[in-house]
């Protein structure tokens, strides 16, 4: 019976669906296309070579990973937090946790120089204590980073674990397990596409982080210009250049998702 | 070393009220419907919930004593099977048994080795590198029941053990149950709502409704006094050890049953008391177990009469209100009892 309706139901797709599906569709995909279609594909290699992109290039892949590490090391026990302790006041957490999420990143930036500037909140000490100044290195670069894609990070982990049955931990727990042991070999493997997911869009949207970089970090070629940084400054002079890095940055987004899904989630649908 | 406990948890519009004892090596089955606090029970057993109020001691040991002492899961010396399992999906068979043992200090190596030996005292030695999603309904059980035996637990916990496997595979996986708690030296509680696997299984019931104790005692006393109509029901059943010379059945009892399924060996026959008529003089016709039987005693229940009647073997029979009056049953009163093939139920014991 439900294979009768079924078919029933595929027999007539409504167009009023479908129609703004195809233009949603043509709106993604048109200026990926359009990007391909204007690149100067003869002057790639020349642009490759050049110092300044295979430097913003290593400085983007180096900070978005580092920033991903930094998201994982923090972001998987805090999503733990809220999803797996009753602690009090959960629900009002979980909200703060996805403000970065919706805020521009540049409001972002400018809530992290306030911060950690030299005569910020916290800043002033780092700079004082141990002198240490984050704005304008590429230390501040991966914290920038950091900051906007770690909500990424948490809501999917978070979900990860809210999806998974508690029973399993309970079970590991009536074997001995101390809650730190469940958590390594019980939850942890359990989550882990979720896990992974995260870290993948977590990475994604470091690799993309534009505003709060330009804002924290300002633009230091060498030390926190990174492709989109590159690109935005390259679309200025030389717009040419500026195809060029945005498909290379399109082809290593692409390729490292590719890579990633194959390897880890076996190419699920 | 007894477990004694006075359970106590109060939650809104659910209170479980239960005094428990359980000797060493005793099999006590907790049965009840639905909602009648069993799974609470097992969870503060397992210490996966604290109680409202009372405690939870073995031998001299407080787990559990509100307020105060808890002494949560991770802490307990005890072996729980849950009801679906849960092994483990991304271990190994082998590596779901050596859990508990890794978990609890023991070397990889030495844990395996002690795995190992469970996975082959459950007949699973050959599987012990495939996954839990590759094994049946039986073979999961086996390996939760090595996985909660292996730590060497003085409680041993089983939630609906049987409940998730097919009628095929539950005969014998009981069976092989009953073996592995005969074995088992410590204190077990099984938590079911089947009576059969109940009886089969444990030396004593314990009757829950809406959590408190309704009836408690030998499987054998409850089903011949059974308090509460509910009971009656429930543990309405006419169970017998015997032994199976192909499609007769020997009983321990005294007397011969003649069954539909061939077997040989030990097993257990069992038929309804509904599937029991009576008759003032020996039947014609096709039931082909008859035997005299003596009544002893005679209980209305909500909607039929259960007359309890000596013989060989003894047995309990549910018969209608027409049926009553026109038998005019008494102590004392001979009859004759008789069953179809048919109605008869045959386990490997």
């Amino acid at each position: 019976m439900n294979r009768v309706r079924r078919r029933a139901v595929g027999g007539r797709l409504p167009v009023v669906l479908v129609l703004p599906a195809l233009v949603g569709l043509a709106f993604l995909l048109v200026p990926l296309a359009g990007l391909l279609v204007r690149t100067p594909w003869g002057a790639v290699p020349g642009q490759l070579v050049r110092a300044e992109v295979g430097q913003a290039l290593r400085l983007s892949l180096v900070c978005a990973s580092l920033a991903t590490v930094i998201c994982l090391l923090l972001g998987v026990p805090l999503a733990w937090l809220l999803a797996r302790s009753d602690l009090p006041g959960r629900g009002v957490l979980r909200a703060l946790v996805t403000v970065p999420l919706v805020l521009p990143p540049v409001v972002g930036g400018v809530a992290l120089l306030f911060v950690l500037g030299r005569r910020g909140l916290v800043g002033q000490y780092l700079d004082a204590w141990f002198g240490i100044s984050l704005p304008f290195t590429t230390a501040g670069v991966v914290l920038a980073e950091a900051f906007v894609a770690m909500p990424f990070l948490v809501v999917s982990v978070e979900g990860a674990l809210r999806a998974a049955d508690p029973r399993y931990e309970e079970a590991a727990a009536t074997l001995g397990a101390s809650r730190w042991l469940i958590f390594r070999r019980v939850t942890l493997p359990t989550i882990a596409p979720g896990v992974v997911a995260g870290t993948v869009l977590c990475w994604a949207r470091a690799l993309g982080e534009f505003g709060a970089t330009i804002t924290f970090a300002g633009n230091f070629p060498g030390r926190t210009t990174t492709m989109p940084l590159a690109v935005y400054l390259a679309l200025e002079t030389d717009p040419d250049a500026a195809v060029v890095l945005s498909v290379v940055l399109l082809l290593v987004s692409v390729a490292v998702l590719v890579g990633l899904r194959d390897r880890w989630i076996g190419g699920a649908p | 070393m007894t477990l004694r406990a006075h359970l106590r948890v109060t939650r809104d519009r659910f209170d479980l009220d239960l005094d428990l004892t359980i000797g060493r090596g005793e099999v006590v089955a907790l049965l009840g419907p639905n909602g009648a606090g069993k799974t609470t029970t097992l969870r503060t057993l397992a210490g996966l919930l604290p109680l409202t109020d009372g405690h939870v001691r073995v031998g001299d040991r407080v787990w559990d004593e509100q307020p105060g002492t808890f002494l949560p899961a991770a802490r307990r010396p005890i072996g729980v099977v849950f009801q679906d399992h849960l092994l483990f999906a991304h271990l190994s068979a082998l590596d779901n048994v050596a859990f508990g043992l890794r978990a609890r200090g023991t070397r990889r190596a030495e844990a395996r080795t002690a795995a190992r030996g469970w996975l082959e005292r459950v007949g699973l030695l050959d599987l012990a590198h495939v996954k839990p999603r590759a094994l049946s309904g039986g073979q999961a059980q086996r390996v939760a029941l090595a996985r909660a035996l292996a730590t060497g637990p003085q409680l041993l916990l089983l939630d609906e053990p049987l409940a998730a496997l097919d009628a095929g595979t539950r005969l014998q996986v009981r069976a092989e149950l009953g073996r592995h708690l005969r074995e088992f030296d410590g204190h077990t509680l099984i938590v079911t709502h089947d009576p059969l696997d109940a009886m089969v299984l444990a030396d004593r019931l314990v009757i829950l409704e809406r959590g408190r104790v309704v009836q408690r005692g030998t499987p054998a006393d409850v089903a011949r006094h059974p308090r509460t109509g509910y009971v009656a029901d429930l543990v309405g059943l006419n169970l017998y050890r015997g032994t199976a010379r192909g499609s007769t059945v020997d009983l321990d009892t005294g007397g011969t049953l003649t069954v539909v399924e061939p077997a040989a060996g030990p097993v257990h026959v069992a038929f309804p008391p509904t599937a029991v008529s009576l008759h003032p003089a020996p039947p014609g016709g096709s039931p082909r177990n008859t035997w005299r039987v003596t009544v002893t005693g005679v209980e209305q229940h909500a909607r039929t009469t259960r007359v309890r009647l000596d013989g060989a073997p003894p047995v309990l029979a549910d018969i209608t209100t027409a049926t009553l009056a026109e038998l005019r049953l008494g102590p004392g009163d001979p009859l004759w009892a008789a069953v179809k093939a048919t109605e008869i139920r045959t386990y490997p014991a």
